[in-house]
């Protein structure tokens, strides 16, 4: 009897999903993880990379942390409304910046006579790119984890269990 | 026959794709078809252009930076696309 | 005659494992009744294409085409430019795709595509 007690403890902390190692690696690897999908974005114009794939490294990112952290504290934190609004928000600067070029009295999305390009080959130039590569991140990043979210919410059944 | 017929069908549709890579262009060859087209113009013209000395990125976001819009409105689509489909209703949730 | 085009066929020998695969990937699709294996098929076929699509760009001796003082040559940009937009369209139907997989396993409770055309044959006669 005391066994099956014992087995059954067992069984719901691993339902629970606390492992120690995931998440003390996970807290250290995060930050790491995130840096370097901001400097694939901030360098999108000087090096390989760029919006996507920085998106994509910061998102993958992301969804690592809803994975180890399970629902304890990613459900106010990190909830599907938050990575709507990063999504909508990098669409609508992208559009913004389109009208910027329409406004000064150019075609939409021109950056040369409207936004500074700088010199090239340093980090604050290019005028319209940078911003767009920031926002592309902020969009594709947002993307990525709404689709995890929405997949991971939509196979669940109703009593939330997948 | 079942497990027969498509391993035929891809061995035809194999054979056709093996003999045009064979009539293709030699891998790497500066000469070819494909490198005479717009390329020197961006290579040329990108950092005086645009400011990036990336010309991938100067292409698709500034000479094509209306196609990479419609890009981003098809992750758009996507999400939305997802959502419809997988949306269980609010008492559910 | 034979040598010459196995030659060739070494010469090109990206295209050559783009359509080794394409082919694998059109396998999986014909033969696998998984929708998850047929879809994973999809990606690999996708996987082909951009794989192709890149080799073309590719020129002898050339650097990736980021301007730095001192390099001369470079790889055709184009094909990479476009390949972008690919990768985008194929994350997008990928997402899709597995939302529509989840709703016909909560519908038929099965991912056999054959067992799926049994029920729905059942249902209408």
């Amino acid at each position: 009897m005391w066994l099956f007690w014992q087995f059954r403890r067992l069984c719901t902390k691993v339902n629970t999903m606390h492992d120690m190692v995931l998440e003390v690696v996970n807290r250290l690897l995060l930050p790491f993880i995130q840096l370097f999908g901001m400097y694939i974005l901030f360098h999108g114009h000087l090096s390989p990379g760029g919006g996507f794939s920085g998106g994509a490294v910061i998102g993958a990112s992301l969804i690592l942390y809803s994975l180890t952290f399970r629902f304890a504290r990613v459900k106010h934190r990190l909830d599907h409304d938050t990575s709507v609004f990063f999504e909508a928000a990098g669409a609508l600067i992208y559009v913004a910046i389109g009208f910027v070029g329409l406004f000064f009295g150019y075609n939409f999305l021109t950056n040369r006579g409207v936004f500074p390009l700088g010199v090239p080959g340093q980090l604050w130039s290019s005028g319209m790119i940078l911003i767009i590569t920031l926002a592309l991140g902020a969009k594709v990043s947002g993307t990525i984890l709404s689709l995890f979210q929405e997949l991971l919410e939509g196979g669940s059944d109703e009593h939330g269990n997948p | 026959m079942k497990k027969v017929l498509p391993v035929l069908v891809l061995a035809a549709i194999g054979m056709l794709l093996v003999l045009t890579v064979a009539e293709m262009p030699t891998f790497g060859d500066g000469q070819a078809p494909a490198h005479r087209g717009v390329m020197d113009k961006y290579l040329r013209d990108s950092a005086q252009d645009t400011g990036a000395i990336n010309t991938i990125a100067a292409i698709i976001l500034d000479y094509r930076a209306y196609d990479t819009l419609g890009e981003a409105t098809v992750l758009f689509v996507a999400v939305l696309a997802v959502s419809a489909a997988l949306y269980q209703g609010e008492h559910h949730a | 005659m034979s040598m010459e085009i196995l030659e060739r066929l070494y010469g090109n020998i990206y295209y050559l494992t783009s359509v080794i695969l394409f082919v694998i990937g059109f396998h999986t699709m014909l033969t696998h009744r998984n929708l998850i294996k047929k879809l994973m098929a999809l990606n690999i076929m996708d996987t082909a294409i951009f794989l192709f699509f890149v080799a073309i760009g590719y020129r002898q001796g050339g650097q990736a085409p980021i301007l730095l003082p001192g390099v001369t040559s470079f790889v055709n940009p184009v094909p990479s430019a476009l390949i972008l937009t690919g990768i985008v369209i194929s994350v997008s139907f990928t997402a899709f795709a597995l939302a529509l997989v989840v709703l016909l396993y909560k519908h038929y409770g099965t991912l056999d595509s054959d067992e799926i055309i049994a029920i729905r044959g059942k249902k209408h006669v």
